[in-house]
């Protein structure tokens, strides 16, 4: 993570949101570019839907604009409501000189002739002038894209994160940023506990910095936020599998608790026996040779095996039997869902213990 | 005498009692005093007994001058589906809903064009949701002079119709038709060989049209075919795994393969008549409001699809647990015929091996199965469950 050197201290930590977002490994070197050359990018496409992100990178736009000139006038436009006239009007040299930001937002929503009329400046641009566009980076709009990145504009990119791993980057990163330090551990309980929105991420990353001395630790974490904001039925349903009735009960009236529906906790507690009780059939094996005979991920075969330990083919049987009348009891058979799911994970153990009813 | 009747197999107390009926109303539309007629009615018995074929026979006679000739005009357009004053609706989605219904009923009202009755033929009345039977409820309770609504359910029960309406219907009870008449309809109007006839008959069930089929579609019968050979597979929890799906599979299939034409001609035609691909000045005004249109047609499509594919899984049901039944039968000696007349080897087989209670916790869970199914429940779950409990016995 380059620290900020080219700007000062002037608009650094001044608030959260402007400062250098750099969520991902892959992604330090365009954005290092802009900060070695440390002059305001003339062209520049912010390309992705990640609100933070896309917030984030034109605030990052705008400072460099105004430390290099702090008189910088800074212009909004919706691409979808602007017209080429308008646009000549606000790109044209100003009778007083000095820079000028113009953001364009929803790039992949201007019209033909604005993209014309766009692509047609960014041949020439004025230096002057820091063209902004933001681009939720779908393929509407892609051409436009593809000619602003062709005219050589900067290419910052704000994509959701979606895979686990990146969001633990990014509120390391975040830690880090704000000065502090912390580990694996407390990014992934800070996860867990208050979701996966980034802006909700990077609040509780300054909350949290404001709290400590700047050491964040997983312990930390637990000290200020309690529960899980993200629990699915599969949550449920793997604490059920393996028989673990209090990690199961406390999932569910987690999930309950957050809004999840009833019906694809049922849907997930069936999942879960299916899977166990094919992957049981199935053998023992090599996960990745069994996954295309079975048409399951080999991580979800091995964690199959995993929880069908302790499982009996009767008592199975019996499971499939409660996650089918849990089924209907959620889809209007029961008057509380809430506890059909309960006693619906209360038979999957029973059965488990039991080994079958008969 | 031939009539609009012979349509029906075996059931001859129902075609006394709408004979009269008919009798009844021509005396009423001569302006004479009479008694028999009632303005609605409920047919009822078991699927493929004939209540829609009932209903619509008894709505040609009404609307025959010589009650149900089958030859005349008004029987040939009531027997199409082409009659001026005969409203039918045949439910292809799951429910009929209150806004369908309330126009159906205000058109009820009017006089009948034709000057004798003015009839609605609901088939699958146990589709109506509670506020369409509601809405009926109204009409049913106030008709007007010459309408007459006519119900299709499988039972009186309160699951099937509601007691308010039902109070307010004349119920007119069809019984499953003995094999034997449907064999001999087989026979005689569709020409088909007697033994084959007397097989399909059997195996339908009493389900006329499904006896049709059987007798004349391989493809039914391939499917039937590999129903069967469901029990003889289960040999473990996987195998149990892979016939659910294999059963999920064919009625997936079987229902996609129904559908799938009419869906892309209905959407072709809507986006035609939305005026979908024209260029020119007002084109794009006037293809606004299309996606809304098109989105309502496939909602309805989709509830045209669950049902196909769960009318499909449902029949493959009742074949299985015919199966069972035949163990069972076998198991107890009991002096009746087998539902299943070729597998029956197979059934002995079983019946040697289980006991009668094991037997009988079989054929219940394909039949919970299928009350599963009616209440919603995830198809494939409700299957995987029952072919588990089909391997324990």
């Amino acid at each position: 993570m380059p620290r900020v050197t080219g700007v000062g201290p002037a608009y650094r930590g001044c608030e959260w949101g402007i400062g250098l977002v750099v969520p991902l490994q892959k992604r330090r070197s365009t954005w290092d570019d802009i900060w070695v050359t440390t002059a305001p990018p003339v062209l520049c496409l912010v390309s992705g839907d990640e609100e933070l992100l896309v917030a984030r990178a034109v605030a990052d736009v705008t400072a460099l604009a105004r430390a290099s000139d702090p008189d910088t006038d800074v212009r909004e436009l919706e691409a979808n409501s602007l017209l080429p006239s308008e646009l000549d009007e606000v790109l044209s040299p100003s009778l007083f000189g000095g820079r000028r930001v113009l953001v364009v937002r929803n790039g992949q929503d201007a019209k033909k002739d604005l993209v014309a009329a766009l692509l047609r400046y960014a041949q020439e641009p004025d230096p002057e002038v820091s063209l902004v566009v933001t681009h939720a980076g779908g393929a509407k709009g892609k051409a436009f894209a593809e000619g602003l990145q062709a005219a050589g504009a900067k290419v910052l990119r704000a994509a959701k994160l979606t895979r686990p791993k990146d969001r633990a980057e990014f509120v390391r990163d975040e830690i880090r940023r704000l000065g502090g330090k912390s580990t694996e551990d407390a990014a992934e309980a800070l996860l867990s506990a208050v979701g996966n929105d980034l802006r909700e991420l990077a609040a509780a990353c300054s909350q949290l910095m404001a709290d400590t001395d700047g050491r964040v630790t997983a312990e930390t974490v637990n000290r200020y936020y309690r529960g899980r904001a993200e629990v699915s039925g599969f949550t449920v349903a793997d604490a059920a599998m393996v028989g673990d009735v209090p990690a199961a009960l406390e999932a569910l009236r987690w999930a309950l608790q957050v809004g999840v529906d009833p019906v694809p906790i049922a849907d997930a507690l069936a999942d879960g026996v299916r899977t166990v009780a094919r992957v049981a059939a199935a053998g023992r094996g090599n996960p990745y040779q069994l996954a295309s005979a079975l048409g399951m991920p080999a991580w979800k075969i091995e964690r199959a095996q995993r929880q069908g330990r302790g499982w009996t083919p009767e008592g199975l049987v019996d499971a499939m039997r409660a996650a089918a009348d849990c089924n209907a009891a959620v889809k209007g058979g029961s008057d509380d869902r809430g506890y059909a799911l309960e006693a619906a994970i209360f038979a999957m153990s029973a059965a488990r213990k039991a080994e079958g009813t008969r | 005498m031939t009539g609009v009747f012979d349509s029906l197999v075996g059931q001859h107390d129902a075609i006394d009692t709408l004979r009269r009926a008919a009798a009844a109303a021509a005396a009423v539309v001569r302006g004479e005093p009479a008694q028999g007629m009632t303005h609605a009615w409920i047919f009822t018995g078991p699927p493929g007994s004939g209540r829609s074929v009932a209903a619509r026979a008894f709505a040609a006679a009404l609307q025959c001058a010589d009650q149900g000739c089958g030859t005349c005009a008004a029987c040939h357009t009531t027997l199409a589906g082409t009659h001026a004053d005969v409203r039918f609706v045949v439910p292809e989605g799951l429910t009929i809903g209150v806004g369908e219904m309330r126009a159906l009923v205000l058109r009820a009202a009017s006089a009948p064009s034709q000057g004798r009755w003015q009839v609605l033929l609901i088939e699958d009345a146990d589709r109506l949701t509670e506020a369409a039977g509601n809405a009926l409820l109204k009409a049913i309770e106030e008709p007007p002079p010459r309408t007459v609504f006519l119900l299709c359910t499988p039972s009186t029960h309160p699951d099937d119709i509601s007691v308010t309406v039902r109070s307010r219907c004349r119920v007119v009870t069809l019984r499953q038709p003995p094999a034997e008449a449907v064999a001999s309809v087989l026979v005689n109007r569709d020409g088909i060989d007697p033994a084959e006839a007397a097989w399909a008959a059997a195996a339908a069930q009493g389900h006329v049209g499904r006896a049709r089929r059987l007798a004349r579609d391989p493809q039914a019968r391939a499917s039937r075919d590999k129903v069967l050979g469901v029990p003889r597979r289960l040999t473990g929890i996987g195998a149990a795994f892979d016939a659910a799906s294999s059963l999920i599979e064919a009625a997936e299939s079987e229902a996609a393969a129904a559908v799938v034409e009419v869906d892309a001609r209905e959407r072709a035609d809507l986006q035609t008549a939305l005026g979908a691909g024209g260029t020119g000045k007002g084109a794009a005004s006037a293809a606004r409001g299309m996606t809304g249109a098109i989105r309502e047609l496939e909602r309805r499509q989709k509830s045209r699809a669950t049902r196909a594919q769960r009318d499909a899984l449902d029949r493959a049901l009742v074949d299985l647990a015919g199966f069972y039944r035949d163990v069972l039968v076998d198991k107890l000696a009991a002096p009746v015929a087998p539902v299943h007349a070729d597998s029956v080897e197979v059934a002995a087989q079983a019946a040697a091996r289980w006991t009668p209670e094991s037997t009988l916790r079989r054929l219940e869970a394909v039949l919970a199965c299928r009350a599963e199914i009616e209440l919603n429940v995830k198809p494939r779950i409700a299957v995987e469950a029952m072919m588990l409990a089909l391997w324990r016995g």
